[in-house]
């Protein structure tokens, strides 16, 4: 039971830690090589590029065969779940987050489609400001995308530090209480080799009593308390930051729409990419918040270090998202400059 | 098992952070440009758009005939994009038997043309020195995929003034065959992927040979 707790937790934070140094400027060889990837994500990045590739045809046709607007949302849908499991960090900052926080499984699906639906928001309110209102070139949208994704990563930072700053110092109070505990067990020990054999069992009971009142009443917030009521309105902080930065692709196929005199058709369109995009995400961040209540579960059998070990890895979750936020900001992360040509 | 899945899918998450998604599609046709010498001294470069990011680029841009732009119309476009192409290197890697050759920058007189929805940006890209080698390799390929190459099916290289005796050829990027594909599959989940290049499919080449 101990060491599959302790398998979890390490699976976790073995990925955290490989992920952080890929994510690192110093863990990067810039532009030196062809990519390469293993043969999941090249399938996942094949079959997207294979359905954004017959958007287009599909939007034309809607001109002329209104059909034709049901398959391309049929394509949508599919190109959305396949671009949410490539390369992104959307997922990557969701999971962290419900992992940090300790959330159910049902507010990361909450999360995850809110989060889907502010990103296609935010691709259509570009492009209908931008280019249908203002006529702006592809270079202004391309800029507008730029400020609105340092303002969307800055988020991310804030809200890995918040997060840290509460995980951090739960933990450590946590640790500090351990100390406690130790020194306690120690005059403990001496107290009972004083007394004889007569009262040790009462004494060893007392003792196993305080140690479980101590650390339910331990002053680090418990899990469930910050996970409260409060939930979605602190989710929502992370929704946004998460869903402020639009996806290429969207603003693209949008544009693209209205080129061809079919801009609510690009909407749609968009609308049903985020809902194929929110499985994907819904998906992986279920599957985070169940491995974490796993470990969780598992440590609850083993107090004291099962729960140092969960704080840890609420802790390692919350400097995660600081990473990703650093990664993404000073350019190490993601790089899609639709402004490029 | 339940730990392989674990890695697998989490993995997914985070796996390749310099990657993109491709958005942008383009088929090129490459000239090499000889000199009387036989030194090689620059590359022709025409690259057409897909039409979905023709479309984009195009997006908001004046024009005298709706839907239709000219040279001059669409020559600060032209700019923008030679101009931010040198951050990347032109998404063009040249090496001579092994060793990494340093291209200029591109001469003035490139343009863009727009034709049937399609956006097409011209541009030569010279040799900093003229250059004579054994083996000549030139690759076309954005690292992050974000601009995802391919040559044109018809007539990909065209050569100028090539030296006697030299021989070009084109690499393509190719499906797997079944035994790669059997191989692929045989990896584990968890393991990652170090002996099979898989993104060699996206990996576009020149050969030049020369005695």
């Amino acid at each position: 039971m101990r060491r599959r707790a302790a398998t979890a937790v390490c699976i976790l934070i073995v990925l955290a830690a490989v992920d952080a140094a890929l994510a690192q400027p110093f863990g990067m060889a810039h532009r030196a090589a062809p990519p390469q990837f293993g043969p999941l994500m090249g399938w996942i990045l094949e079959k997207q590029a294979e359905f954004y590739r017959m958007m287009s045809g599909t939007i034309r046709e809607a001109k002329q065969n209104g059909s034709a607007a049901w398959t391309l949302l049929g394509i949508s849908f599919i190109y959305g779940v396949f671009h949410a499991a490539g390369p992104g960090h959307g997922k990557a900052v969701i999971s962290s987050y419900l992992v940090a926080n300790n959330e159910t499984w049902k507010r990361g699906v909450v999360l995850s489609f809110a989060s889907a639906v502010v990103q296609s928001l935010t691709a259509i309110v570009i492009v209908g400001i931008a280019a249908v209102l203002l006529g702006a070139t592809a270079k202004v949208m391309g800029n507008t995308v730029r400020v609105i994704e340092e303002v969307s990563y800055a988020l991310i930072i804030l809200i890995g530090l918040r997060l840290l700053w509460v995980k951090g110092r739960a933990l450590l109070r946590l640790l500090g209480q351990r100390e406690h505990e130790h020194a306690h067990v120690h005059r403990h020990d001496r107290h009972h080799h004083e007394h004889g054999h007569a009262h040790s069992h009462g004494h060893h009971h007392h003792h196993e009593d305080e140690e479980a009142s101590a650390w339910g009443h331990a002053h680090a917030p418990e899990p469930s308390e910050l996970a409260g009521k409060h939930w979605l309105r602190r989710g929502l902080s992370a929704v946004i930051a998460v869903g402020l930065r639009p996806c290429s692709g969207a603003i693209i196929v949008l544009v693209f729409a209205l080129a061809q005199g079919l801009f609510w058709i690009g909407v749609a369109s968009t609308f049903v990419m985020g809902i194929g995009t929110a499985i994907t995400v819904a998906a992986i961040a279920s599957i985070a918040v169940g491995a974490r209540g796993f470990a969780g579960r598992l440590a609850k059998a083993k107090p004291g270090a099962g729960l140092i070990a969960v704080r840890g890895l609420e802790t390692a979750a919350a400097g995660l998202i600081i990473v990703f936020g650093v990664a993404l900001l000073t350019g190490y992360m993601m790089s899609e400059q639709i402004g490029l040509f | 098992m339940i730990r392989a899945a674990l890695v697998a899918i989490l993995g997914l998450a985070f796996v390749a952070p310099a990657l993109a998604h491709p958005h942008v599609w383009v088929t090129m046709h490459s000239e090499l440009v000889y000199d009387k010498d036989g030194s090689i001294v620059g590359i022709n470069q025409t690259w057409a758009f897909d039409d979905m990011f023709s479309a984009f680029a195009t997006q908001g841009l004046e024009s005298k005939v709706k839907g239709q732009f000219t040279r001059e119309e669409l020559q600060p476009l032209a700019q923008t994009n030679v101009e931010s192409l040198k951050d990347y290197d032109y998404f063009t890697y040249v090496t001579a038997d092994g060793q990494k050759v340093a291209l200029g920058e591109p001469e003035p007189g490139y343009w863009l043309d727009y034709t049937n929805q399609i956006l097409t940006l011209h541009f030569t890209l010279p040799f900093k020195a003229p250059l004579k080698a054994k083996l000549m390799k030139v690759e076309i390929y954005d690292p992050t995929i974000f601009v995802d190459f391919e040559w044109a099916k018809k007539d990909p290289l065209h050569v100028v003034d090539f030296p006697h005796g030299c021989k070009a050829d084109v690499v393509l990027p190719r499906e797997m065959t079944y035994a790669e594909g059997k191989a692929l599959s045989q990896i584990p989940a968890d393991a990652q992927n170090t002996t099979m290049m898989w993104g060699a499919r996206f990996a576009n080449k020149i050969l030049v040979n020369c005695p």
